[in-house]
Order: C-alpha cells, then structure tokens, then sequence
C-alpha cells in the first residue's frame, strides 16, 4: 500500500467574500519562526488593494446600518466558528510565532476572548461615549458615536493572530469596514481567519485581508481617496510617516504605531479612535408664558 | 460626410420593394457564428491598454458618452444638473473634455437645450413612445416632431420588435423610414432594436441591416430598460454590420451600445472593438456613443488616478 499523497493547501486573499488569488498572480515563500518552508501565499499589488477597498465600501451601508446588537451576535458567531477550529489555529500560531504547543493554544484562546470582549461592546460603546448633553435652550442635544467608513488596518508584525485580532474587531465591531494588510513574516493565520469569517454570517466585503509586502500595498491604501481612516499598527517608523504624508491629502483618521501589550485587555480607545461624534439638537417644544412648555 | 441615402441605382435600393423581397434579403445574409462571435469579443477583450494609451482611450470614451436619464422621476433640476455634468464633467479639472450629448425624454429637450447651450454638447431625445414601442404610428411620429421641434439634435427611436419578431420587417422598415422623415435634416436619427429581446445573433445582424436599409443615422443596442443590454458580442456584431454596410454602399452609420455599460475597463474594452473591427474612422463621438449614466463618474475617477497617481472615490464625483 502507498502512502496517502499530501493534500497542501493554496492560501488565498480574501475580497468581497470571496477567495481571489492575487490579480498579478504572484506568490511568495512564507517560513516559519526557523526559516523552514509552510505555504505559498498571495504576494498582493496595489490593484488587489483597489478591489478590497471597492468590496469594503460595497458593504459599509448594510454593515454600519446594521443594528448593535445584531453585529454582536455576528462578531460572538467568529469567536464560536474559531473555538471548532482551535487546534488548526494553534498549529498555524506555534509555526509562525515559534511557540510551544501549549504557548500558542493561551495566545489562540485570548484571541477567542478577545472576540467575545469586542461582541459586548458593539451596542455599549454608544451609551459611553455617547449620550445628552446638557444645553442652554429649549432642546435636547444627543451626541452619537457614528463608524468613519472604510478603515485600513496594518496588522502588527510580530503578533500574527491576537494582534491582528485586536487591530481588526475594534474596527468592525463599531460598524466600519475594514481592508486588513496581514502580517508580512506571518500572513498565515490571518489567511486562515478569513475562512472563519466567511462562515460566520460576517457579511462579505466587510472584512478583506491581503497577504504581501506592507509597504507595497499600505502605500497606495494610504493615499487612496475613498479609505476613510488608516491604523498604522504594522508599519515601521519610517513606513509610518510616509504613510501619514500620503492620508493627509483626504485628511484620513490615523491611528499611529504605538507599543502594545496585546495580552492585556484593551481598553476601548481603538473602538473610539475610528468613530465620529454625531450631535443633533431638538426642540422640546414651544415655551409658554412661564417660559417652560410643560 | 458621407451622403446618408441609398442612390437610386444601388442594387440594395430594391430590397425593400415588398414584403417578400425584403425578407429574402435579410434571410439572405450569411448567419452567425455565436462561438466564433463570442470568443472574438472576449480575446479582443484582453488587450491591456495602459498609460498614454489608457488616457487617450478614457478622454475618448468620456466624449463619446451620451449622458442619460430617463426616469419617469426626471424633475426639471436633475435635467439641467445632467447638462451642467455633460459640459464639464469635472470641475475640479477643466481639462476633462465634454460628453457628446445629453439624452433625455422629449419633454425635458427644451430644459436640455437651454442647459447645455452654447457648449457643443447635444441633446438627444427618445421618442417613439420609448421604451415599448407599443403606440400607434400617428402618436410615434407626433412625438418625433414635438422632441424635433423644441430643439432635439438627435432622435432614438426603437423599432416595433413584436412586428420584427413577427417577421413583418416592411412594416419595421416603413416606420423607420417615416421616423426619419420626421426628423427633418436637422435631426441624427439613432434606431434602437433592443438586442435583449431578439433572441438569436441571427435577428441582431437583420435587425443592423433592415435599420440601415432604412436610413439609420446610428443603430443602438438597447434600452438600458431590460435584463440583457449592450454586450461585447452584440455590439461586436453591429460594428461588423456597419463596415460591411460601408463597405457595399458607402455609406457610414454610427454605433451606440446602450445599457450595463458601468466601468472604464468595460468602455475601453468596446473601444478595442470598435477599433479592430469597424476602424479607426469610427474612434468618433460622431460615430461611437456610448449610452449610459453612472459609467462617467468611473470615467473620471480613472481619469483622476492618472493625473495624481492616487486612488479615487466616488466622494470625488458628482451624485446624479
């Protein structure tokens, strides 16, 4: 009896719900932490980035219209798709970190928390950094936080699999879309929790990852007109102000690279720092003679 | 300019004499090879028109863009909106040529012409009782005049496909004709044949024939009101269609793929067509049209990539 051919698997970008190679066809050699050889994986151009930011803004309306809580039950569906996937995303972070085993299952598990954590905060964030304010007239004035739109997010380097997720659930848990530059040493994780995405009710477009050189593709994401905000938390010090330069031109939100500690919990500030502040004023009524309508 | 009617000598003046010889010709030409058809349409699809050449190809397509909205909604204000777009695309960049024409329901011509007067920019107008057809001749023709008379430069009639899929092509024939009167000199005269509707290539290619038999100043694919609008094969066809009518008679007919026509990618893809099949005599907004609306903002955010090498969003574009 032979032995069993191996099945390997063709790691694919992620764009508009759907599993594109690379428009320019090109692939590159991903290693793991000691340059042994894993996969192939698409190597994107700045077209690639093109379509992701076309499918994201295709899916901001429904995406940012979507009710809180219904985005939570979508982001706590991830966090469940990912728990029956476990095993595959230890190996995946063991080999692209080079963890232990039992090292990488506590990273695979804090991201999975990590997911739960952000699915809470989808129809909270509004009653914290929103709410009445109080004004000299005979009106109420209600400030609502509102996503900023189509968000680029430079997953960090070394963390391939927490850090990407704590990157990307702030973004689409407040109802942005998001174009993800996944780790260029270690893209693979990030590859594969595409495939989780796609199977849990998380809308296509409204999540595209790209594989490939960071500069290469963070470059024409920076000054492209209709991405809304840039989290810059993959780029280096130099790449980083480049990139600032180039998203001034459509004054961009930027989110600069800053030293993280992603095991700790997260704070709400990458949620807040791709928000706008809605404010609208209403009459409470016409004053009568005692200068109170009631 | 070529002259636009058969001489009284030419053998093709006779193939509408009757019914019957009229039927024979068009049964007489030589039927469509659809695989043939389509690959042809799709290789030459693939070309890659870059730099220098895509920026000719975009400013080419811009001004060959029929600028259109024919909703039942259309207020007055979207109309002259419609004409300021159609004279300067983007004002950010006046660099960025004209439209060929605006088209809109016959009664918003006088809101048209008012809007884009003095600038070069056409007003078509459908009429016919676009986009079924299905009017008596008397109102048709009523309706031709009125658009004609309140300042239409060109008119786009469609054909009755229920008397062409009955097979009466004389009667299709003599309405064409009859429209083309009503135009007068002053008006170009579009014939739409709603290529959707008529099934097989076959009926594509008789439809180019009879249309140009008739005095067509233009044939144009579609509507833009059914499922299946311009396509590369279809608009492939009539391209073939009107050099072979060129080629017999001398006489030159413009082509107008109307419908789905929504990226830059897809109208330099037809420009590719027009150029390798009917000629470079054809790379003219006098005798290439594209119908169309959202396909402009495409146009010029292209246009706007080249020119500062950014990515542009529809931010940066007009919403009609």
């Amino acid at each position: 009896m032979s032995d069993r051919l191996t099945v390997l698997k063709t790691y694919k970008l992620y764009v508009g719900g759907k599993f594109p190679r690379s428009e320019s066809g090109r692939v590159y050699e991903v290693t793991d932490a000691k340059g042994r050889w894993l996969a192939n994986a698409p190597l994107s151009s700045r077209k690639d980035a093109r379509d992701a930011v076309v499918a994201a803004r295709k899916a901001f309306g429904a995406w940012s219209g979507a009710t809180a809580y219904n985005r939570g039950q979508v982001l706590y569906r991830v966090a469940e798709m990912l728990e029956g996937r476990r095993d595959q995303f230890v190996r995946e972070v063991a080999d692209a970190e080079g963890l232990s085993k039992s090292r990488s299952a506590a990273v695979v598990d804090a991201t999975i928390d990590r997911w739960v954590w952000y699915a809470g905060w989808t129809d909270k964030i509004a009653q914290v950094v929103g709410g009445g304010n109080p004004v000299a007239g005979p009106f109420f004035n209600l400030s609502s936080p509102e996503p900023t739109g189509v968000v680029a997010v430079l997953a960090p380097q070394e963390s391939s699999f927490l850090g990407l997720v704590s990157v990307l659930a702030p973004v689409i848990a407040t109802g942005n879309t998001a174009v993800v530059v996944a780790s260029e040493k270690s893209p693979l994780p990030a590859l594969s929790l595409a495939e989780v995405l796609a199977t849990s009710d998380v809308p296509g477009g409204v999540v595209n990852v790209l594989s490939g050189r960071t500069a290469e593709i963070a470059t024409p994401l920076a000054s492209h007109q209709d991405v809304n905000a840039i989290d810059l938390a993959g780029a280096d010090e130099e790449l980083a102000k480049d990139l600032e330069i180039a998203a001034a031109d459509n004054l961009k939100r930027v989110l600069r690279p800053q030293p993280v500690d992603y095991a700790e919990t997260p704070g709400i500030d990458r949620m807040t720092a791709f928000l706008e502040t809605k404010t609208v004023w209403h009459p409470t009524g016409s004053l009568g003679a005692s200068g109170s309508s009631y | 300019m070529p002259s636009t009617a058969l001489t009284a000598a030419h053998p093709l003046k006779d193939v509408a004499a009757s019914d019957s010889s009229l039927r024979r010709f068009l049964h007489g030409l030589p039927g469509v090879d659809a695989v043939g058809l389509e690959g042809r349409a799709a290789s030459l699809g693939t070309r890659s028109i870059k730099t220098t050449a895509k920026a000719y190809a975009i400013d080419l397509a811009i001004s060959m863009v029929d600028l259109t909205t024919l909703e039942g909604a259309d207020t007055p204000g979207k109309v002259r909106a419609l004409g300021a777009k159609a004279v300067n695309p983007d004002p950010t960049d006046r660099t960025a040529p004209s439209t060929a024409a605006v088209c809109v329901y016959p009664d918003m011509v006088p809101v048209a012409k008012e809007a884009v007067a003095g600038s070069g920019v056409k007003v078509a107008s459908v009429a016919t009782a676009f986009p079924a057809g299905r009017a008596p001749i008397g109102v048709k023709l009523a309706d031709v005049r009125e658009a004609v008379a309140a300042g239409a430069d060109e008119i786009d009639m469609v054909i009755d496909r229920g008397a062409f899929l009955a097979g009466r092509y004389l009667k299709v024939y003599d309405e064409i004709t009859a429209v083309k009167e009503a135009c007068g000199t002053s008006a170009r005269l579009k014939v739409i044949f709603e290529t959707g509707e008529l099934s097989t290539y076959d009926n594509i290619r008789r439809a180019s024939w009879l249309g140009m038999l008739a005095g067509a100043d233009f044939i144009k694919t579609s509507t833009g009101k059914v499922a299946v609008n311009a396509t590369p094969a279809n608009t492939l066809l009539m391209l073939e269609a009107v050099r072979d009518f060129r080629a017999q008679t001398g006489i030159q007919v413009g082509v107008k793929p109307a419908g789905g026509i929504r990226t830059s990618k897809d109208a330099v893809k037809f420009l590719v067509l027009v150029n390798e099949t009917a000629g470079e005599d054809w790379l003219d907004n006098h005798w290439f049209r594209f119908g169309a609306s959202s396909l402009l903002n495409d146009l010029l955010m292209q246009r706007q990539k080249l020119a500062t090498g950014r990515y542009s969003g529809p931010d940066y574009v007009t919403v009609d």
